[in-house]
This record gives C-alpha cells, structure tokens and sequence, in this order.
C-alpha cells in the first residue's frame, strides 16, 4: 500500500508539472498572448480594461442636469472622508424649499478607487471613468468638485 | 576544415617554433585564462538577456526591449552599470572574508571549465577523473555562499547561506549517483573517453529508461545545486530580500550573478556530456548517410546546441514552478530522489554488466 501510495504521488507531481511546462511553453510560443502595453508610445491606441477604474465622475446630460440628490450615501461610504457633499437649498416651482447639492466636493489625492461610493449611490448618479493620467504641479488641483458651475438636478430623479 | 581543435593546434605549433618549451607552456596558460575568463563575460551577457527574453516570453510580457535592437544590448548596459556601482562593505562585516567570498564563487566557477570539451579534441585539461573533478569541486561552491552568508553580519544573509548548505550537501548525493549511472555504462571517469563511449549513439537513448530517470533526476539536482527557482531558497526575494547577497553591491554583488549563470552553463555542459554526447554529432546506428550529414555540423556547433537546450530548460523549470518550503526541499531529495537513484543505479549496474544497452 505504502509503494503504491508512493508511485501515485511521484507520478501525480511529475502529470501537474508537465501540466504547467505545457502552459508556459505555449505562452513561450505564441508571442500574439502578449498582454504589455508600451503605455507612452501607444496613449492613442490604449485599450484599458473595462473594469479599469481611474476617478470618480458626475455624467451630466446636454441640459447640464446630473442624478445627485444629495443623499449622502457615497459620503458615508467612503472609507476615507474622500467625498463631501455641501448643500444648498433651492426653491421649486411651487415655491417650496428643497434640499440640492451645492458641489460635491472630491478629493482625489485621498481616493483609493474602491468603488464603494459608486455601489451606495442610490440614483447612479457618479460612476468612474477610465482617465489615469493624474500627476499634477499643485496639490490642490487634486480637489475637485464633481458638478458643474451652474447645474441642476434633473427631472423625476429622487 | 575550420575547427577549434585546429586553431588550438595551430596556435601551438607556431609558440614552440618561437619559443623554447617552458615559455610556449606559460604563454598558453595564459592564453587559457584569458579565453575562459573571455568565455566567462561572454556567458554573463548572453545567459542574462536569454533569461529575462525567456521569462518575459513564458509571463506573456515583453522584456527589455528598449535598448540596442530588440533590446539586446540590455545586459551589456547593466553591466556597465554594476562596474560604476560602489562595492559597498558594511561597517559590521568581516571585511577580509566578506570581500574574499566572490572570488571563491568565481575561481570555482573557472576550475569546472578546465575539464569540459567544448568541441572535438578541444579541452583545457583532459585529465582521467574529469567527472569526479566536477563534482568534488563544484561542492566547494558551498563554502563561498556559506562565507557570504556569515561575513556579512546580517540575519538575512545566514539564513540563505544555511539554507543553501543543506540544500547543496543533499541533493550533491542524487546528483552524484545519477553522474555515476553513466559512469559505469561508459566504465570510464574521463570525459573524452565517456564522449567516445557514444559514438553509435547517446547515453538517453542508448540507456533505456534507466537513464531517461537519470538524467531527470540529475536535472532536477542540479537545478538545486545552482540554487536557482524552484530551488532558490538561497536567496528567496520574497522572504530573505537577496539571502546570501543581501550586504553586495557593484562588481561584488557582479561576481555572485555571473558565477550563478557559469554555474548553470557549467551543469548543462556536463549534463549535456554525460547523458546527450558532448560534441558528437548525433548518430543513428549504421546509417551511413545519416551519420555523415549529422558529421557536417561543427562539433562545437552541436555542443553549445545541446547545451543551450539544456539551460532553456532549466529557465523554463524556474519560471513555471512555485519556489518548495524547505521541509518539502528536503523531502524531495531524501524521500524521492535518493532512493529513486540508488535503485535506478542498482538497474543501470545490471544492465551494464548484462551488457542490456545497445
């Protein structure tokens, strides 16, 4: 029993190693596989990811109307204080006050892309784009507010 | 027609026409050293840009391609980069045997070259044990790793260093039995004579199965006597940053890489010796035709072939399999190897006396 316990593990090693050799040989031989992107030389070309997060965004539509409705919900996401939202309030057309975001303020020195601000956002008001070029002079450019000068929320979303 | 055995004549004829002997002896010693330490910057440059191509290629990568063409002057700009480094010592080594454990890594390296015949009738130093030569010495590897380790006063560095010591110390054994497989096929312990015993044929394929589990067991041994990945325990990136070579910089740190590349072109040249025919040319039995087209072909030409081809392999091996534990290195060699190879020995002695191979 011993040996026959012995041969089965030599041979289960020697069937799993040739089962990874096999592979990497295959690699080794189609060079089309190759994943590298020569990013500087190829920032036309680039194909990123689809999952491939760089910032958090607010899409706005032609009528520069966004989703948010100042739920909050991304603030209390966020592991770490990267998202502020600063209200205003705002008289509707039947004269009654109502509670709007001033800017939704995004620090994106202090974002680690986690996503989870997109997740808690009950309207899909924010999503993340795919820009990754970041690098700045000045630190506070970093900050950002994420609805435009002006904008308002659309019609219907609550 | 043009051979390295004819310009290593011709060299030697024309030094004892213009010297008196003593002279000529000198002049190609040095001659000799110059053409291995040649051999050793030439090997540096060529095994380094070949490992980093090989394993960007097995990763689905790129690899260096930025400098020269295809990227392949990359290694001759790292090497002018180490050369201009500072060889650092720390303050808390041993500084004699901290700066004297590279050399011993080197001067090893250049001891395992006097016995291999690079092509026909083209050896440094054809001596009658050759094979017993190559693994008595290569055992003194052991002790610069060993000295690097302890010299460089650093907890990183010791741990490699013991870890190398009783890798090297096991897994010479099976390394040896399966030299010593071909050893009694061919009954003899020079090289030249053991390339002359496969003139109809190489020892793999003239040796059955019984060689085939050899050869596999002597490059599965040797790969951890170089201490390379999955065997790399020694310098372990990932646990121990560099192991034995943590505390090296510059041309010090230089010398360790380069004898670990010699080191494996070393092993290969005798792997591809013992068990793929050195330089013969491959040879079928008696057919005639066959056997003169294949005798075209340099004999140098045939042994760097299957030497190279052996090295790849062992770069394949490293850059497919997860680096053992050290309790599952051990296992390895005690549990599976060596026993393996001590029956395996006891089968090739049969067949050897039975006279089984062709």
């Amino acid at each position: 029993m011993f040996i026959k316990k012995y041969i089965q593990d030599i041979w289960g090693a020697v069937k799993s190693l040739l089962t990874g050799m096999r592979r990497t040989m295959y690699y080794f031989t189609h060079h089309k596989e190759i994943i590298t992107e020569q990013y500087p030389d190829n920032r036309d070309t680039l194909q990123l990811p689809e999952r491939f997060k760089g910032e958090v965004v607010m899409p706005h539509d032609e009528n520069n109307e966004h989703r948010c409705t100042g739920c909050q919900a991304c603030e209390l996401a966020c592991p770490n204080g990267t998202i502020k939202v600063i209200f205003k309030n705002e008289i509707n057309a039947e004269g009654k006050k109502k509670k709007a975001i001033d800017k939704l303020v995004y620090h994106l020195e202090l974002c680690t892309m986690c996503n989870l601000c997109i997740e808690a956002c009950p309207s899909d008001a924010i999503k993340m784009a795919q820009t990754f070029e970041h690098s700045v002079f000045d630190r506070n450019e970093l900050t950002k507010i994420l609805n435009n000068p002006g904008s308002k929320i659309m019609e219907g979303v609550e | 027609m043009w051979s390295f055995s004819n310009i290593a004549n011709n060299i030697h004829a024309w030094l004892g026409n213009n010297f008196n002997p003593t002279m000529t002896l000198v002049i190609e010693m040095v001659l000799a050293g110059v053409a291995v330490i040649g051999l050793f910057a030439g090997l540096g440059l060529v095994l380094v840009i070949m490992e980093r191509k090989v394993s960007a290629w097995m990763q689905i990568r790129l690899g260096p391609n930025r400098v020269g063409p295809k990227g392949m002057l990359q290694s001759l700009a790292d090497t002018i980069k180490l050369i201009v480094k500072e060889g650092l010592t720390p303050d808390g080594a041993d500084k004699f045997l901290f700066n004297l454990a590279p050399f011993i890594a080197m001067i090893v390296a250049m001891l395992l070259m006097a016995p291999i015949a690079f092509a026909k009738d083209f050896q440094l130093w054809d001596l009658n044990i050759g094979v017993l030569f190559v693994s008595a010495v290569s055992s003194i590897m052991v002790i610069s790793i060993l000295m690097a380790g302890w010299a460089s006063n650093n907890k990183y560095s010791l741990m490699g260093a013991m870890r190398s010591g009783a890798q090297i110390v096991s897994y010479e054994l099976s390394a040896g039995l399966s030299i010593l497989t071909i050893v009694v096929l061919s009954g003899s312990l020079s090289v030249s004579d053991i390339i002359y015993s496969q003139a109809d044929g190489w020892w793999i394929f003239k040796g059955h199965i019984p060689v085939l589990i050899a050869f596999v067991t002597f490059i599965i041994a040797v790969t951890a006597e170089t201490n390379r990945a999955p065997f790399d325990l020694a310098e372990a990136e990932s646990e121990l940053t560099a192991g034995f070579h943590t505390e090296y910089s510059g041309m010090k740190f230089a010398l360790f890489f380069l004898a670990e590349y010699v080191n494996v072109f070393i092993v290969c040249a005798i792997g591809a010796t013992l068990f793929l025919g050195g330089w013969m040319p491959f040879h079928i039995g008696s057919w005639e035709g066959f056997n003169q087209v294949m005798d075209y072909i340099p004999s140098s030409i045939w042994f760097f072939g299957k030497t190279f081809f052996l090295i790849f392999v062992i770069m394949w091996f490293r850059w497919t399999f997860p680096r053992l534990r050290i309790d599952q290195l051990l296992n390895l060699e005690w549990k599976y190897l060596l026993p393996i190879s001590m029956i395996n020995l006891l089968i090739v002695t049969a067949m050897a006396i039975l006279k089984w191979h062709f």
